[in-house]
């Protein structure tokens, strides 16, 4: 854009019906038009998130109608546009949407119609730095939380065990299945109230994540293969039939089961079966995240709370994040709002896409009337953000199991060595290697003790008293012959240097060391 | 009872006292009383050893040995009163090197009374053999220890360029310095010869100096408890040669624990051990050097001051830059104050920051910091992001962004400080130059991060002044 004015963002109703997300909120649009951008808000745009327009107002945005909003510069959406909002943005506009690019190829070949850039906000591409703008995570961070606040909603009891004069109640037993984004919300969420929570997870890198918010991981014993790209794969039939067992066990056991499987561009794995909702007690509630994907349970249907015959309430949502609207749409805005920073490097309220970055390149699916989906692949950065999706075995790894090995067979040479030395070495050499061995073993272990700010002074320390060295120089001096002796004379004096140096000098650090 | 089985007695509280020793440095309420099990322990050795040493023998032998301690003594008292803070690194490297240097001399003149004089020894012939290999041993140990710390410590000094010698080869050389001892050591064993031995010293001393030139600055903490862990190894050789328990037991320790820091050292850089040694980082050409960073902004220090008079936390994050420009007094100035205006004020050390093992919390303790605000990395990266101002001093690679998020990072996967996730960054810094790994630092550039340029004691010294021209501020920015 080479326009000396700032450019406009609009900020759109959403049209899908019992919709209620907005893709700004007040504070968000603060910051938009810190960037450098005059901002429009439709009409009631946010009225179903609970802002009115006139806090849009005092945020400095200017409210006006559909018109405006989708004719602006930028246009932020939650959702894919219609056939009409596509015809009603200019020409050299640029759209932000969840535009599902790899599910729509028909919204797609209608964008690229237009002389219009489209940018897809659910293909952030999943590495460390774009983190700050992964909708994806915001939406199901919210769900997650949300599928347990449902749940509780549904089942009649308290979540935390108590001890009460009107007797004891036992804590609610809840299974988070999948631990990505929405898994570790409900595992947060569902602890925080008291449940004892157990998780599953194909990945078994996610363990730690699950403990450290209060859950518990229940590992499926079969062979694993790390994910590529941050999002999970398809399961082994090894694994799945050991998941199964685990399930089964599980729903006899719990109250409450909540599902977050989904892996990208296939429909969801069953991991619930009938039998399995069969087994459950009468009043348990099952929270299946995955039901607009074809469901992770058996029965489930999306957007609807089915009760089975044994008194099993199956709800199947899908519209989670919605029923928080304040708070998604503060994330899904804030999202937004690290989109357009990095999209706004002036910070002069004008657009400039860079597509030799792999973040924007990834999410331009159309630009200037050309398609641009889908991007090259990215791997992802160290470890995975959590991700929302479960991976698994294809091929077994190869490499992992060859470090142990070779870690055993380095000890065991040495360990040989040792052995072999030992049993062909003459009185006093064994002697010696006990006194080494066993010195190098208290040495290990006392130094691993030291407090990190103490390692200079514990280096001078063991600088100085391996100024013990003297012994052997002194030891020497007795000597008759005049050569050695003064030769130990001179080793003498050096060592001597550092032991007494040396303790000075540590006496002299840990003197300055004082508490506050 | 006779003056060597006392004198063995004594050996063996003397190492007891040193285990002792080094156990009550774990922590710092018990440290001091470390230092004194050390000090009567290297007490006891030397007292029995003296005993040992003039009892029944020539009266020379005796002045030389007092002559001897009495000058050693003179010049280690000396050194150690006089010595800076900032300048233990290059201390404990000059130290290591006479560890080095007198296990060399131990080790010849072993081979002086015993070899070269065939018939007035008691080895019986398989012993003797043994003896050979560990005069070998000894001597090459001592060697390296000795040339290597030498170059420490002309690097650590300044005398010498800290960048890293990039022979054409260099683990070839390496390589084949260590197969030529091999083969000398088993030649000596066979048949003990002056020029063998003298081949010996020559190409473990040529060893040591090649190996520490090849290390750059930045892996200094490494080379260094390297060099501890060796001039160890280095006393346990002349223990093993002289029939001494209280020297390998010693030896051990000290070696033990230089290799248990080089490895915690090499943790904190994310580098393992064997490519520390083989040198050389800080060549590789930065993955995107010419890459468009953006802008940095600048702060004077009148803003500093008032960004943290309003500040209700602020994390400092020390370097060796702060150890170099001596910063550590006005830095501890400036914390009373702040903490006296009711700021919470923390420090957050990397493991690897400044040139030796822990180096920070000395220069910070010689300031009168208290230490119980001092933090290690890891207890204080989750709290950075609630912080209101980070002071960045002197430390450059330990904070860089990029360790964490970019792969085609020299950098990447290295732990650091996460400053950059705190509310404001204040960068002292003399120039926008890159850190010792040469790699550039978008920490620089983000948003919430502001350079102030300049000698970090001057402007640390001119913020404080603007501080107290101030009022306390009652309003906290912050949540």
């Amino acid at each position: 854009m080479t326009q000396v004015r700032s450019a406009c963002i609009g900020i759109v109703r959403e049209s899908a019906e019992g919709e209620t997300l907005v893709s700004a909120t007040p504070t968000t649009v603060r910051q938009l038009i810190g960037l450098g951008y005059d901002v429009v808000v439709e009409h009631h745009a946010g009225a179903a998130a609970g802002f009115t327009d006139l806090a849009y107002e005092q945020a400095g945005a200017q409210v006006s109608d559909l018109k405006a909003a989708w004719g602006a510069d930028i246009v932020l959406a939650v959702h894919p546009p219609t056939a009409e909002n596509i015809d009603m943005l200019t020409d050299g506009a640029t759209l932000v949407a969840l535009l599902g690019p790899g599910r729509d190829a028909q919204l797609l070949d209608a964008l690229a119609a237009r002389p219009i850039t489209a940018l897809a906000v659910d293909a952030v591409p999943r590495i460390s730095r774009a983190q700050s703008l992964d909708v994806l995570s915001s939406m199901a961070n919210v769900a997650g939380y949300r599928a347990v606040i449902e749940a509780a909603h549904a089942f009649g009891h308290f979540f935390n065990g108590q001890v009460t004069a009107a007797g004891k109640i036992l804590p609610t037993k809840v299974l988070v299945a999948g631990a990505g984004v929405a898994g570790l919300a409900a595992i947060a969420a569902a602890s925080g109230m008291g449940a004892i929570v157990r998780a599953t997870d194909p990945r078994p890198e996610v363990a730690e994540q699950v403990r450290s918010l209060g859950g518990e991981y229940l590992a499926v014993d079969a062979e694993q293969q790390a994910s590529t790209d941050g999002y999970a794969k398809q399961t082994s039939g090894d694994y799945d039939r050991r998941a199964a067992m685990i399930y089964s066990e599980q729903a006899a056991d719990v109250d409450i089961i909540i599902t977050t499987a989904l892996i990208p561009g296939r429909p969801a794995p069953k991991l619930v079966t009938a039998q399995d909702v069969a087994r459950m007690k009468p009043g348990s509630v099952i929270v299946d995240l995955a039901a607009a994907q074809g469901g992770n349970v058996d029965g489930s249907q999306p957007g609807q709370t089915v009760v089975t015959d044994n008194g099993v309430t199956i709800i199947g949502y899908t519209d989670l994040a919605s029923r928080m609207p304040a708070q998604a749409s503060q994330l899904y805005g804030t999202n937004l709002v690290n989109l357009m920073k990095l999209l706004t490097p002036g910070k002069d309220g004008r657009v400039v896409l860079d597509l030799d970055d792999v973040v924007q390149r990834g999410i331009t699916v159309v630009r200037a009337g050309e398609k641009l989906w889908p991007p090259p692949p990215v791997p992802v950065s160290a470890a995975p953000a959590p991700a929302q999706r479960r991976p698994a075995a294809t091929q077994p790894e190869k490499q992992r199991p060859s470090s142990p090995a070779r870690r055993f067979t380095l000890a065991g040479v040495g360990i040989t060595a040792l052995f072999l030395v030992n049993v062909f070495a003459p009185e006093p050499l064994p002697r010696h290697f006990t006194v080494l061995m066993l010195a190098v073993v208290i040495g290990y272990y006392v130094i691993g003790k030291v407090h990190h700010a103490l390692h200079t002074p514990l280096m001078s320390v063991t600088n100085a008293i391996s100024g013990v060295i003297v012994v052997g120089a002194m030891l020497q001096i007795g000597s008759a012959d005049t050569t050695v002796r003064v030769i130990a004379g001179i080793a003498t004096l050096l060592a001597s240097i550092n032991a007494f140096g040396g303790f000075a000098v540590t006496g002299r650090m840990l003197s300055m060391f004082q508490k506050g | 009872m006779n003056t060597t089985s006392v004198a063995d007695a004594a050996y063996i509280v003397a190492a007891l006292l040193f285990i002792l020793s080094l156990a009550g440095l774990s922590r710092h309420e018990t440290s001091r009383q470390g230092l004194v099990y050390g000090a009567s322990g290297m007490f006891a050795a030397l007292a029995a050893t003296i005993g040992l040493a003039t009892w029944h023998r020539p009266a020379a032998s005796a002045v030389v040995l007092a002559i001897a301690v009495a000058v050693g003594a003179a010049i280690g008292l000396r050194r150690a009163k006089a010595v800076e803070m900032t300048s233990m690194p290059e201390l404990i490297a000059i130290l290591h090197s006479f560890v080095g240097l007198a296990s060399v001399l131990v080790g010849w003149n072993s081979y002086d009374t015993v070899e070269r004089r065939p018939g007035q020894h008691e080895f019986i012939e398989s012993l003797l053999r043994i003896h050979h290999a560990e005069v070998v041993i000894g001597v090459f140990i001592g060697a390296v220890t000795f040339t290597g710390s030498v170059v420490a410590f002309l690097k650590l000094s300044a005398r010498m360029k800290s960048r890293p010698l990039a022979l054409p080869g260099k683990n070839l050389i390496n390589i084949a310095a260590l197969a030529a001892f091999l083969c000398l050591t088993i030649a000596f064993v066979v048949t003990p010869s002056p020029a063998l031995l003298i081949a010996v010293t020559v190409i473990a001393l040529a060893l040591g100096l090649h190996l520490v030139a090849s290390i750059g600055g930045g892996d200094m903490p490494v080379v260094v408890s390297m060099l501890n862990s060796y001039s160890g190894w280095a006393a346990a050789a002349s223990g093993f040669l002289l029939d001494n328990d209280l020297l390998i037991i010693t030896g051990a320790l000290v070696g033990s624990s230089g290799a248990y820091l080089s490895y915690i050292m090499c943790k904190a850089m994310n580098r393992s051990f064997v490519s520390v040694i083989a040198g050389g980082f800080g060549l590789a050409p930065a993955a995107e050097d010419d890459a468009d960073h953006g802008d940095h902004r600048e702060i004077d220090s009148a803003d500093a001051a008032e960004l943290l008079n309003n500040a209700s936390s602020v994390v400092i994050t020390p370097g060796y830059g702060m150890a170099v420009a001596q910063a550590q007094y006005p830095v501890a100035e400036l914390t009373r104050e702040l903490r006296e205006r009711g700021v919470d004020v923390r420090f957050g050390i990397h493991p690897v920051a400044g040139r030796l093992p822990g180096h920070m919390n000395v220069l910070l303790a010689e300031a009168k910091v208290p230490y119980d605000i001092v933090f290690e990395m890891d207890e204080i990266n989750d709290d950075l992001v609630d912080a209101d101002v980070v002071l960045v001093i002197g430390a450059n690679d330990t904070v860089n962004p990029a360790a964490a998020e970019d792969t085609g990072s020299p950098l990447a996967g290295m732990p650091v400080l996460r400053v950059w996730e705190a509310r404001n960054v204040i960068v002292f810094k003399r120039s926008m130059a890159s850190g010792y790994a040469g790699v550039q630092n978008p920490l620089f550039y983000r948003e919430n991060s502001q350079m102030l340029f300049g000698d970090a004691k001057q402007r640390v010294e001119d913020i404080l002044a603007a501080l107290t021209a101030h009022p306390a501020s009652r309003q906290r920015i912050g949540v």
